[in-house]
């Protein structure tokens, strides 16, 4: 009994160090048997290029300049007012409607009260709610106290995309087989994609509102479970060089990891120009940022952009 | 006998466990990343060094070394925009700069100017204490320290006219750790005359009658300011007083009867700063602080401290560098009408028969050319389709800033 336990412990000790060795050695990842097929599997979305732009005519670009049209969705805490001030009187003035979800009420905080601490049922409940009072809006926005989003260039990723498509959007990660959008850098839905989901809330089998896994998956991995039940999957924002638009970091620490990673081109390694959002960043930072990107330029340098977007009313910042 | 196949049974079906188990755990542990790694660490990677290769192979196409100054040959912009105002500006306002640095400085501090905003002034010269032929930078044959400044300075200066006096018509002095944004210079100089006795800068009021120009934010002196500026030290008007730098030269030039100009812009904001963009729009400076006696034009803190066509921030680490370089030249909201839109200096409107939707005029009303989308900004809550059935066809819609306009006419 005693050497066939043994034995089977010594199976099993071999059998770990020979699956890690594999995996190891890199040839073999039992994660991505289709590895090199997932990659064209892999979903990107670019912004429309100037060709395909003036291809389109009049009533369509007139169609498509009124459809384009954000509610975003942020998520704040009464714990840090400031970033419920500080967001309010930044980025946040770039959207059609902006609306602030907390977690519970607070004086002096103007938001939705979801009355839920769960990161998970906070998202499902911010998300009914926009759906449910979206208007005429039919592209939503997600984002974190700390986020910061360039609204402009966000309508520009998707405008020549149909809303009533289903679309889920960001800077997409892999995690095993499932393809998710990281939340830290912000997530768009397109209205269908939207619909489906709530819809789905709707069965506890597929979308439970309390994880139920035997470890807690992070909220962000769960939307992703609930849409692709729907038939929704993530895609990459990018732009037309391929880099991403969808950071989780802030420009200086993107910018620290350029000057030690490629210090010969720093700038240029860095982020795209048109880049869509930034993440975790101070109040104080959030407010330069507005002067680096609605107002900082180098005078005599025109860009011939298909669209215009005033600036919002009652604000001197941007 | 049937002891040990037992055992060798156990041994393969643990085997078996083992691996599976394993297996199931990294995939849920171990196996994640971003989508954009496996399609861009590859392809980001190597574009990226291939950009680096680029730029090192046309760097030499696009400056030429002479001596110890980087004479730039050709304008960099990107692909995508209309440069025809910057270039035209590149060519009638030609500014050195000169940089002030010191051996110790060169890889931590001067380095980064050199990859940054340096790279738009039609020439610039780093000066330094020593020669460093591979920098490079000149030798000016001084000490090092903050007592040595003026000295520095005053060769420096003495240094460019001699040198490249015919290759520019301002001359611009800024620190290791000064932030310049170049095309904005020239546009603040652009309705001045280098022949004229002018300087500009960060203006300060105290110990000088007309004010002198904050050394750390970068000053500009025109070519007759500054064949006055060595002038005044051939005839001993001017001497080295004190090694307070931009004090001393203020004194100097207003000897010589050159004017410190106001560089604010047309709304009266400042476009020279002493500190950076953090501390100018979110600080609130303690009134004790002595800045609020020296600034010569009165303060104003938030958003309006600084103009959109900002040209100087002081204090700037090697990180804040790239940055400002990414948030100046790099990125932009796409399509955004800009609050404050100048107009054209008078010498370029002649020049340029046609700009974009360049509106003359001040931000608010302007006129739209045909075929152009425009969309209301945020926060509106009512959009209003304005259709322009009675507009002319093919002509200019004038509108106003509050406005959803929707489409005019198609173009001919």
């Amino acid at each position: 009994m005693l050497s066939e336990g043994s034995s089977f412990m010594k199976g099993m000790a071999l059998g770990g160090i020979f699956c890690l060795l594999l995996s190891l050695l890199g040839s073999f990842t039992p994660g991505m048997q289709s590895s090199p097929e997932d990659q064209h599997h892999h979903h990107h979305i670019k912004a429309p290029t100037n060709d395909e732009l003036q291809s389109l005519s009049e009533p369509q670009m007139v169609e498509l300049s009124q459809k384009v049209r954000v509610y975003c969705v942020i998520m704040v805490q009464p714990k840090v007012l400031v970033y419920w001030a500080t967001a309010k009187d930044t980025w946040s003035k770039h959207c059609d409607q902006a609306v602030f979800y907390s977690s519970e009420s607070a004086k002096a905080l103007e938001a939705v009260d979801l009355n839920e601490q769960d990161e998970w049922t906070k998202l499902r409940k911010a998300l009914k709610h926009a759906y449910d009072n979206s208007g005429d809006l039919r592209w939503f926005f997600v984002a974190r106290p700390t986020t910061f989003a360039i609204i402009e260039n966000l309508k520009y990723l998707i405008l020549a995309k149909d809303p009533n498509e289903p679309f889920y959007i960001g800077h997409a990660m892999k995690s095993g087989e499932l393809e998710y959008v990281e939340y830290e850098s912000g997530i768009v839905l397109s209205y269908e994609a939207l619909r489906r989901l709530v819809n789905v809330f709707k069965d506890e089998e597929k979308c439970p509102e309390r994880g139920r896994a035997l470890w807690k998956l992070s909220e962000e991995k769960q939307l992703a479970i609930c849409l692709k039940y729907t038939g929704v999957f993530a895609e990459n924002g990018e732009d037309t060089q391929g880099k991403g638009l969808f950071n989780s970091k802030s420009v200086s620490s993107l910018i620290e990891d350029g000057m030690s990673k490629n210090p010969l081109d720093v700038v240029e390694g860095c982020c795209s120009d048109l880049a869509i959002t930034f993440s975790g960043m101070s109040p104080n930072q959030m407010q330069v940022m507005m002067f680096g990107v609605y107002r900082l330029r180098p005078y005599g340098h025109n860009f011939h952009d298909s669209l215009i977007f005033f600036p919002p009313e009652g604000s001197d910042n941007d | 006998m049937k002891g040990l196949s037992g055992s060798r049974f156990c041994f393969y079906v643990g085997f078996v466990v083992g691996t599976l188990s394993l297996y199931l755990f990294l995939r849920q542990v171990w196996f994640e990343r971003s989508m954009e790694l496996p399609v861009l660490g590859g392809i980001q990677g190597s574009s990226v060094a291939a950009v680096a290769e680029e730029k090192q192979a046309s760097d030499s196409d696009n400056w030429s070394v002479e001596g110890a100054a980087l004479i730039n040959l050709n304008h960099p912009h990107h692909t995508g925009e209309d440069s025809r105002v910057a270039d035209e500006l590149y060519q009638k306002v030609r500014i050195l700069c000169w940089v002030m640095t010191g051996p110790s400085n060169l890889q931590t501090k001067a380095r980064h100017v050199k990859a940054t905003w340096s790279r738009h002034c039609n020439v610039v010269v780093f000066m330094s204490s020593v020669d460093d032929p591979d920098f490079p930078t000149v030798g000016l044959g001084t000490g090092e320290g903050r007592d040595q400044l003026y000295w520095k300075t005053i060769r420096a200066f003495h240094y460019a006219l001699e040198h490249h006096g015919n290759d520019a018509d301002w001359f611009l002095k800024a620190d290791d750790d000064t932030f310049v944004v170049v095309d904005n210079l020239r546009w603040v100089l652009s309705n001045h005359t280098p022949e004229e006795p002018l300087y500009f800068g960060k203006r300060f009021k105290p110990y000088a009658k007309q004010g002198y120009m904050s050394g750390g934010a970068g000053y500009v002196l025109s070519k007759e300011a500054l064949r006055r500026f060595v002038e005044g030290f051939k005839t001993k008007v001017c001497t080295h007083t004190t090694s307070v730098e931009d004090l001393a030269l203020g004194q100097c030039l207003e000897k010589m009867g050159v004017l410190a100009m106001d560089s604010r812009d047309t709304l009266q904001r400042e476009t020279f700063h002493p500190f950076v963009p953090e501390h100018h729009l979110t600080g609130k400076f303690s009134k004790s602080f002595w800045y609020w006696n020296y600034c010569y034009y009165p303060i104003v803190e938030g958003p309006q401290c600084c103009s959109d066509l900002a040209v100087s921030f002081h204090y700037v680490d090697a990180e804040l560098m790239y940055t400002l370089e990414y948030w100046t030249y790099h990125l932009r909201a796409y399509g955004y009408r800009h609050r404050y839109r100048p107009p054209l200096p008078q010498g370029l409107v002649e020049r340029l028969a046609q700009t974009e939707r360049a509106t003359v005029g001040t931000a608010g009303r302007g006129t739209i050319p045909a075929g152009i989308i425009v969309v209301g900004g945020g926060n509106q809550s009512k959009m209003e389709a304005v259709s322009y059935k009675g507009a002319p066809r093919g002509g200019k819609i004038p509108m106003d800033n509050n406005r959803t306009a929707v489409t005019q006419e198609s173009q001919q």
